[in-house]
């Protein structure tokens, strides 16, 4: 089992005609995704060969929808047409839109995600986001397929390499589905959706929560850990030396006043009892060790 | 990116926010000048400077006379405010001011929306009422932006009695049209103020602009931070490299915001079983792609700190592979030739790690040391700056 994609994922790629677009629908094809259409205004009709296959090219969502049984889209378009794009996904009632695209106006990203929201039927992941994967059921995004297999742990992220770091350091045991969230300050799906997601998930045994400097994500996360969550939570936070007021790479990683620093996060995650790794080897070892434990409890 | 006291005044007026007329003076001449054409009599000089805590260091005077004033900008002009140089100051005739007050709108990260913040008590610091006196302070959620109604709400939440309700509100209207057509992150005005005369102004304001809206502002290079930023930032920037700098002695290199996060608090916590305590000097994120142009420019503005003694290069190849990277800081040494002479310790894993470990070896470069943990790679850097290498 996995969380928001499997195998009944049936893909659509905005922006899929696009350098990006092009070169990461190949590697989605590659690891196994079921890649079923592109949508670029104006170049209905074209396709895109990939290896032998050709992947049709349509004007519109609903055009890609109605012609592919499309449930998921992952969006590569430019951040100058980005909420263009993904509003367009939202109406045409798309189950799933991953945004990928970096650097789109915050303002943009709180009116789409407004959107979602209101819709009740699509779940927004991003923006400035790498994607999902479900090892050897779908990849949406950018994460890379080859890092790790399936098996039990749920992951969820803030950030791409330190997703990437995890997955490697537990690739012995591998992921039932491993959510980057993204960076930015607003995104659709937040820790919480996710984890209450592995919660209901029957293929995963445990959850690792990796947050970052900023914002009070992790707080919450923590108290509703503590309230809603059953399967054990190994944490990891990264930021302990960022100074106030500067912004670490991501737009959101930044502290402001005395809010958001990496102490406050771990301090609220112990509470909730959550076990947080120093390093990611060690919050890596941390979950190692959980398994342990569970299964000599069986 | 943060605009400076009289930017954000400028922004105001743009909209109808009602202000007090503002001249800036970079010397004690365009001080004089700016007094004469604000009319004379009493006057303000403020450092415009990114830094709080201006009152208390000495960086916001009143002025009555030319005398006054040539003595009051001289005084501040060139002043040093926790390592920011004044370089500007700004003049504006005193107001008598009746009652301060506070108003912000901010985006709210938790409801993937916006935030009012209001209180009657303005001029303090926002965070301290907030904590010491939190029902003083009314935050009220704004979804659809502030019309009439929610101008209203706000006030009335915040306890302002009826009769302020439409002057204020106005001003609060045009406070959240400034906000959303510049995209604005945050809009603060503290104090807004009620002259003895019975006007409002917003007599002074912090404005943050989102960067990425950029593309759909024109103008919006002036307010590109060239004052007040340390220098190995701007050279960094100009190279378009993401670079942070901190105050420590190993130099860190890595790709992705949360890696390179994760890499200073590693390099952290192994200074502090060693002498000396190394920190970590910066933070860089090269990205995904990591060519040899881009690393040899990260190690060009990392080795131009003088306080680095060692380099931690911590990659993880995800989509780009590691025999690339390897490639490019084999190349990067060799670009930098002679300019290279701290030592360099590399970690590198994921995709193809073998194959970029071999190149490695293969350089067999004096100065680069090879770990193949995170953790192990942190602790030799940081040895190696501890001992001063």
């Amino acid at each position: 089992m996995a969380i928001f994609i499997d195998e009944s994922s049936r893909v659509i790629v905005q922006g899929m005609t696009g350098k990006e677009g092009r070169k990461h629908t190949q590697r989605m094809i590659m690891s196994g995704t079921r890649v079923v259409g592109g949508v670029t205004p104006g170049r209905g009709g074209e396709s895109v060969l990939f290896e032998e296959d050709p992947v049709p090219v349509f004007n519109t969502v609903a055009d890609a929808m109605a012609a592919t049984g499309a449930n998921v889209s992952v969006v590569f378009v430019p951040p100058k047409f980005a909420k263009a794009a993904v509003l367009e996904a939202i109406e045409a009632g798309i189950g799933l839109v991953v945004v990928i695209t970096e650097g789109i106006p915050v303002h943009d990203s709180v009116e789409f995600a407004a959107a979602a929201k209101a819709s009740g039927r699509t779940r927004l992941i991003g923006p400035n986001c790498p994607g999902l994967i479900s090892p050897g059921r779908s990849n949406v995004g950018i994460i890379p397929a080859h890092i790790s297999g399936a098996g039990r742990i749920g992951l969820v992220s803030k950030s791409g390499t330190l997703t990437y770091q995890m997955m490697f350091e537990l690739r012995d045991h591998g992921f039932s589905t491993a959510v980057g969230i993204g960076g930015d300050p607003v995104v659709g799906t937040k820790h919480i959706d996710v984890l209450q997601a592995f919660e209901d998930d029957p293929g995963t045994d445990v959850i690792v929560m990796i947050g970052e400097i900023g914002g009070d994500a992790e707080e919450r996360a923590a108290e509703y850990i503590a309230e809603h969550i059953s399967k054990p939570v190994v944490g990891y936070v990264a930021g302990f030396t960022a100074p106030p007021g500067k912004t670490m790479g991501h737009a959101g990683a930044i502290i402001t006043g005395s809010a958001g620093t990496a102490q406050a996060k771990k301090e609220a995650l112990e509470a909730a009892g959550v076990k947080v790794g120093e390093t990611p080897s060690q919050t890596a070892q941390l979950v190692r060790d959980t398994i342990a434990d569970m299964r000599r409890a069986d | 990116m943060d605009l400076l006291e009289y930017q954000a005044r400028d922004l105001f007026e743009r909209f109808g926010v009602p202000v007090l007329p503002g001249r800036i003076a970079s010397s004690v001449d365009e001080a004089l000048e700016a007094y004469e054409s604000v009319g004379g009599g009493t006057v303000v000089v403020k450092a415009q400077v990114r830094v709080g805590g201006r009152g208390k260091a000495g960086c916001v005077k009143l002025a009555k006379s030319a005398a006054e004033v040539a003595e009051v900008a001289g005084g501040i002009l060139g002043l040093d405010i926790h390592g920011h140089i004044v370089d500007t100051v700004m003049l504006s005739p005193a107001a008598a001011i009746a009652e301060e007050f506070y108003f912000s709108i901010l985006l709210d990260r938790a409801a993937n929306g916006y935030l009012a913040m209001c209180s009657l008590e303005g001029g303090m610091d926002i965070e301290q009422l907030a904590e010491e006196r939190p029902e003083a302070l009314a935050q009220v959620s704004v979804g659809d932006g502030i019309d009439a109604a929610k101008a209203k709400e706000i006030l009335t939440e915040a306890g302002f009695p009826e009769a302020d309700h439409e002057r204020i509100g106005l001003v609060l209207e045009k406070l959240w049209t400034a906000f959303k057509e510049s995209d604005a992150t945050l809009v603060e005005v503290n104090p807004l103020v009620r002259t003895e005369s019975g006007y409002i102004l917003a007599l002074d304001g912090k404005v943050t602009l989102d960067a990425n809206a950029e593309f759909r502002h024109s103008g919006w290079a002036k307010y590109h931070e060239t004052s007040g930023s340390v220098d190995l930032e701007r050279q960094a920037k100009e190279l378009d490299l993401n670079y942070v700098k901190l105050d420590g002695n190993v130099g860190v290199i890595g790709n992705g915001a949360g890696l390179v996060m994760s890499t200073l608090d590693v390099v952290a916590a192994a200074g502090l079983e060693l002498p000396g305590h190394p920190k970590p000097a910066n933070f860089l994120d090269i990205g995904g792609g990591a060519s040899a142009t881009v690393m040899a420019n990260g190690l060009r503005i990392i080795m131009s700190d003088p306080q680095v003694e060692s380099i931690f290069v911590n990659v993880f190849g995800g989509i780009t592979a590691c025999n690339e990277v390897a490639d490019g800081i084999v190349r990067a040494l060799d670009i930098l030739g002679d300019e290279a002479k701290l030592p360099i310790v590399v970690r590198l894993d994921g995709n193809s790690v073998e194959v970029g470990k071999a190149i490695l070896a293969e350089a067999n470069h004096p100065l680069i040391t090879v770990k193949s943990t995170m953790d192990e790679a942190a602790r030799t850097a940081a040895k190696l700056a501890s001992e001063g290498n």
